[in-house]
Parts: C-alpha cells; sequence; structure tokens
C-alpha cells in the first residue's frame, strides 16, 4: 500500500466515523436525512462501479431494492432480521446474474429500456401477487430495529461498497471495465470475456441494492409495491452518480449529500413539481457538469489524484 | 528447412445472407513468415482476418492454430491461445493513458502479466515502437501514426503465436511509411509469424516471404511477392480486363 492510499484510509475512516456519531444529535430530522443519504451513498457508489466504467446506464436499482425490501417484508415473522439480509443479499445476486445474462448483450438505448421496463414488471407482478393471494395491497414490517439502527447498518454497507470498490479499481477486473468500456471490440480481442466481466460486476452492483433495500425495511413498516419498487429510486441513483461525477469511487456521494439536501427541501416547498424539478435538474447536471463535482473539484486542483493505473505502486 | 505450421486455413467459406464473401479459402502459415494477404478492395481479406481473429465465425471450414482448431471460437478464446491483431481503422482506448493502452493487450491475451512486470513489459515495447517519452499522455494527444504504433504494441503486448495486421501501413506519409515498414522488417527478423493485409505494394516486396492473392472472396494466387506481382490473373485482378 503506498503513502496515498494509507492517507486516503484515513481520511476515509475519519469521515465515517464523524458520520457516525450523527445519531448522538438526537434530531430525528437529522437522522432521517442521514438514513436517506447513507442509502443512497449506497446505491448510488455501487451503482457506478457497474455504470461508471461500462457505460451501461441500468434502471433496474429499484427492482433490486424492491426484491431486498420485499424478502424482509415477507419473512420477517418468521426469520430473524441478520438471516433476511443475507438473504437478500443471495436473491439479489441471483436475479442480477440471470438478468445480466440474458441483457447485457443489449446496448445503449435498449438496455436502459430493458432495466426500466424490468423493474416496472417487477412491481406489476407484486402488486397482482399481493392483491389476488393476500389480504391488502402491502406488507408489515414490525420490528425494534430504530432509524439510528438503519443508519449504523447502512454506513457500515457504505464502508463496505467502498473497499470493494477500491479493491476492484486497482484489480484486472477494474482494468478489464475500462477497457470493455471504452471499446468492446478491442476488449475482446485483447483476451477479455466481456460478457462474464460485465455480469460479475452487475451482480455485484444489484447485491448490494438488494441488501440497501433489506436494511430499509423496517424504515416503513408498511411496505407495499409503489415504494419498494418506485421508479424514482433508479432515476434519483441516476441523477445523484451523474451530478457526483462516476468516473471516481468517490464521485457518487458527492453528488448524494448535495442533491438529498436540496430535494428534500424542494420536495417539501413544492410537493407537486417534485417530477418536474428532478427531469429539470437531470438536464442542467448533464449540460453543465457533465463530469460531476468530482470533475470540477479535478479541475481546481490540477494534480488531483490520477487515474487508477495497473501498477497501483507507482 | 521447411518450419512448422503455426496457423491452417482449411475450405473456408463465409456468407453474409446471399453474399459470398470469401469462398473456400485454404492456405497455411508457417512459424518465422510474413504472409502477406493482397486483393483488390472488397476482395474478402479483412472478412479473412477477421474469421482468423474470431470475430466473425466462418459458415463451413476450419482454422486451426498449431492444430488446435480455433474457428467458432469467440475472439477472447482465440487471443488466448495466442492471436493478436490490429484493426483496419485504428482502434485505440480514448480514456486510457498510452501506457495503459498498451498494457491492455498484456493482461488477458495469450501471454498474462499483471503489476510491475507488465509496466516494465508495456514500457519496453513503448521503448521499442519510439513512444517511450509519451507513456503518460492521454492517447487522444497522439499522431495517426503514433496511435498506430500504439496499437501494434497493445497487440504485442500478448507475445501472441501470430500476428495479424490489417492494413497497418495505410494512410501513412511516406516517411512514416519508412518507420512503419522497418519496424515490420524488426518483427520478421526477431522472427515472428505475421500475416499482413496491405495495399502498399513496397512494403509487400520488402516484407512478406509469400503471398496468397483474394479477388472476389476467392484465392487466385499463392506464390513469391515476385512471382504472384507478376501472374498475369493478379495483375487482371487489380487492373481489370484487358481490351484486346
Amino acid at each position: 500500500m503506498t503513502r496515498k492510499e494509507k492517507r486516503n484510509f484515513i481520511i476515509s475512516f475519519l469521515i465515517f466515523a464523524i458520520a457516525a456519531l450523527l445519531p448522538l444529535t438526537h434530531s430525528g430530522y437529522w437522522v432521517s436525512i442521514g438514513v436517506t443519504i447513507a442509502m443512497y451513498a449506497v446505491l448510488a457508489t455501487s451503482w457506478a462501479l457497474f455504470s461508471g466504467p461500462t457505460h451501461y446506464i441500468s434502471l433496474a436499482s429499484a427492482a433490486f431494492f424492491g426484491i431486498g425490501m420485499y424478502v424482509v417484508g415477507g419473512f420477517i415473522e418468521v426469520i430473524p432480521f441478520p438471516v433476511l439480509i443475507v438473504l437478500a443479499a443471495l436473491i439479489g445476486a441471483i436475479f442480477a446474474a440471470i438478468v445480466g445474462l440474458a441483457t447485457l448483450r443489449l446496448s445503449g438505448v435498449y438496455f436502459v429500456i430493458f432495466t426500466l421496463g424490468l423493474a416496472e414488471f417487477i412491481r406489476q407482478i407484486m402488486t397482482w401477487i399481493q392483491t389476488t393471494m393476500g389480504t391488502s395491497s402491502g406488507l408489515y414490517v414490525l420490528t425494534e430495529i430504530t432509524e439510528s439502527m438503519i443508519y449504523w447498518q447502512l454506513l457500515v454497507l457504505a464502508a463496505i461498497v467502498f473497499l470493494i470498490g477500491w479493491w476492484i479499481g486497482r484489480s484486472k477486473l477494474g482494468f478489464a471495465l475500462r477497457i470493455i468500456g471504452n471499446d468492446e471490440m478491442v476488449a475482446s480481442h485483447c483476451g477479455i470475456d466481456t460478457a462474464s466481466f460485465k455480469v460479475i460486476l452487475f451482480i455485484i452492483s444489484g447485491t448490494f441494492a438488494a441488501i440497501t433495500g433489506a436494511v430499509l425495511a423496517p424504515r416503513w413498516t408498511y411496505v407495499e409495491p409503489t415504494i419498494a419498487f418506485s421508479p424514482m429510486i433508479s432515476f434519483q441513483v441516476v441523477i445523484m452518480a451523474l451530478l457526483g461525477g462516476m468516473h471516481r469511487l468517490w464521485g457518487p456521494i458527492l453528488g448524494v449529500i448535495p442533491f438529498t439536501l436540496l430535494w428534500d427541501l424542494i420536495s417539501g416547498t413544492f410537493p407537486n413539481q417534485t417530477s418536474l424539478l428532478l427531469g429539470a435538474a437531470f438536464l442542467l447536471i448533464v449540460y453543465l457538469i457533465p463530469n460531476g463535482i468530482a470533475g470540477l473539484l479535478e479541475n481546481f486542483v490540477k494534480n488531483g489524484s490520477k487515474d487508477i493505473g495497473i501498477d497501483g505502486d507507482k | 528447412m521447411i518450419n512448422k505450421i503455426a496457423l491452417t486455413v482449411r475450405n473456408i467459406t463465409k456468407n453474409f445472407g446471399g453474399i459470398v464473401a470469401v469462398y473456400d479459402m485454404s492456405f497455411d502459415l508457417r512459424e518465422n513468415e510474413v504472409l502477406g494477404l493482397i486483393g483488390p478492395n472488397g476482395s474478402g481479406k479483412t472478412t479473412m482476418m477477421n474469421l482468423i481473429s474470431g470475430s466473425l465465425k466462418p459458415t463451413s471450414g476450419e482454422i486451426s492454430l498449431y492444430d488446435n482448431e480455433i474457428s467458432g471460437l469467440p475472439p477472447n478464446r482465440i487471443a488466448k491461445k495466442g492471436v493478436a491483431r490490429t484493426f483496419q481503422l485504428v482502434r485505440i482506448l480514448p480514456t486510457l493513458t498510452v501506457m495503459e493502452n498498451v498494457a491492455a493487450g498484456g493482461v488477458f491475451g495469450h501471454r498474462r502479466q499483471w503489476g510491475r512486470p507488465l509496466s516494465k513489459y508495456a514500457r519496453e515495447l513503448l521503448d521499442w515502437v519510439g513512444l517511450e517519452h509519451v507513456e503518460n499522455a492521454p492517447i487522444s494527444s497522439l499522431t495517426y501514426i503514433d496511435q498506430k504504433r500504439v496499437e501494434l504494441a497493445r497487440a504485442l503486448a500478448a507475445d501472441p503465436k501470430v500476428l495479424l495486421l490489417d492494413e497497418w501501413l495505410a494512410g501513412l506519409n511516406p516517411t512514416e511509411l519508412q518507420t512503419g515498414i522497418s519496424l515490420i522488417e524488426e518483427l520478421r527478423t526477431e522472427g515472428k509469424t505475421i500475416i499482413i493485409v496491405e495495399h502498399v505494394m513496397d512494403a509487400i516486396r520488402s516484407l512478406c516471404d509469400r503471398c496468397v492473392v483474394m479477388n472476389s472472396g476467392l484465392k487466385i494466387a499463392e506464390d513469391s511477392p515476385k512471382n504472384v506481382l507478376a501472374d498475369p490473373k493478379v495483375i487482371q485482378a487489380y487492373l481489370g480486363e484487358s481490351d484486346a
């Protein structure tokens, strides 16, 4: 490990430690904002692990998130919560593998549309199952888990995502993905099994979204398809990651924090115009800061950290 | 002494719908040999290269690398077995540095390296193609010939058994052409096994041990460069029927 990496580790650790102190404020409002930020930090960072290097824009975050949430909602009465988290991760991973194998041959806009359709499809199926087989349109998730506990769980999850992202960045897997993102034809002629590498990353990304959904289920106490599979989750993940910058591991979180705060303000002040404002925000971000806040910061600090090269110890 | 056969192409046919791009092609490539694949535009040379590298799957026939069938395998498997190529229109990886572009060829291909040995090897290759001074530059800042050099270095990074150069010399000015020819000349001296698709006749004469001539998807001649270029069938293919 180089000195710079050690320094980055210490800084990251301190940031996480300070962030972990948030519930000590005993402010319900700030803890609630903190949960939302931590949730999107995990979702957007893990989303960017796949979509950043490959440029495959997935709108399936909500599908995985909802699956995780429903695993907890469906079995919380019979299976202990920690086991459900593992179960959600497994189901999310298997589902991502199936979807990945089936769709990663699609390119560009076809992939985007498919992932969006997928999330909607699952939402409709869940609604149908519940209304035809169940007695209500949702599930009760009654636990002793407080919002502060959810927050800490999400922080740990975020730390794991960052560690995995850091490891991928310096591994052959990460290098392969950057080559694939540049030119799949060249990648395959360099000996890279492009389909497998993409599926592996899609699985990692989908698994984390499923775990996030599982961890958050107790927050709502009553889980409905419209909450769990809301397409807004998928869109916001993309917007936040773009705002922060997808070309850096720490990029998305720079988008998550200001966006969540701003969003809270907007949805509080203009509750009926949120979709409109979301669209406007999307346009502005893409036009004005294509490389996100991370890109802006790097332009400020010209000697900012370089790309993760093939030899991390340079 | 006749060298071992490195690559065998047997009765390869490729149809695109009703169009026959390559018909019943057969030839051998021997170890340490530089084989020229020549012919007029649209004669199926690049299709033949794509069939060898795995970009395309043959409709029928068989291609073998040291007696192992490779036809029908995906390009990544063929690359691992030891075939590397450059592309007709140069294909670089725009967001990677020059150094990373070269290293890309040496991580997952025939010879697989990582970390320091890979950097060292990639640096040697950059040195060899004459780009040691720009290793950390963004690739987009390079000129066309330099991008071609990078692509050649990337192909060599895999230490391939067979190297395919698809019009690697095309689009170069006369000075660059001399540099390009001497680079391939060096590879030839090192004993690399190469197929080159080329239109530049000077390069064919000076570099190739043997030439296979294609026209409309068919092999019309196979001999030394001197002989094929004097063959009336070949001249006719390039220049059309005589009026007599």
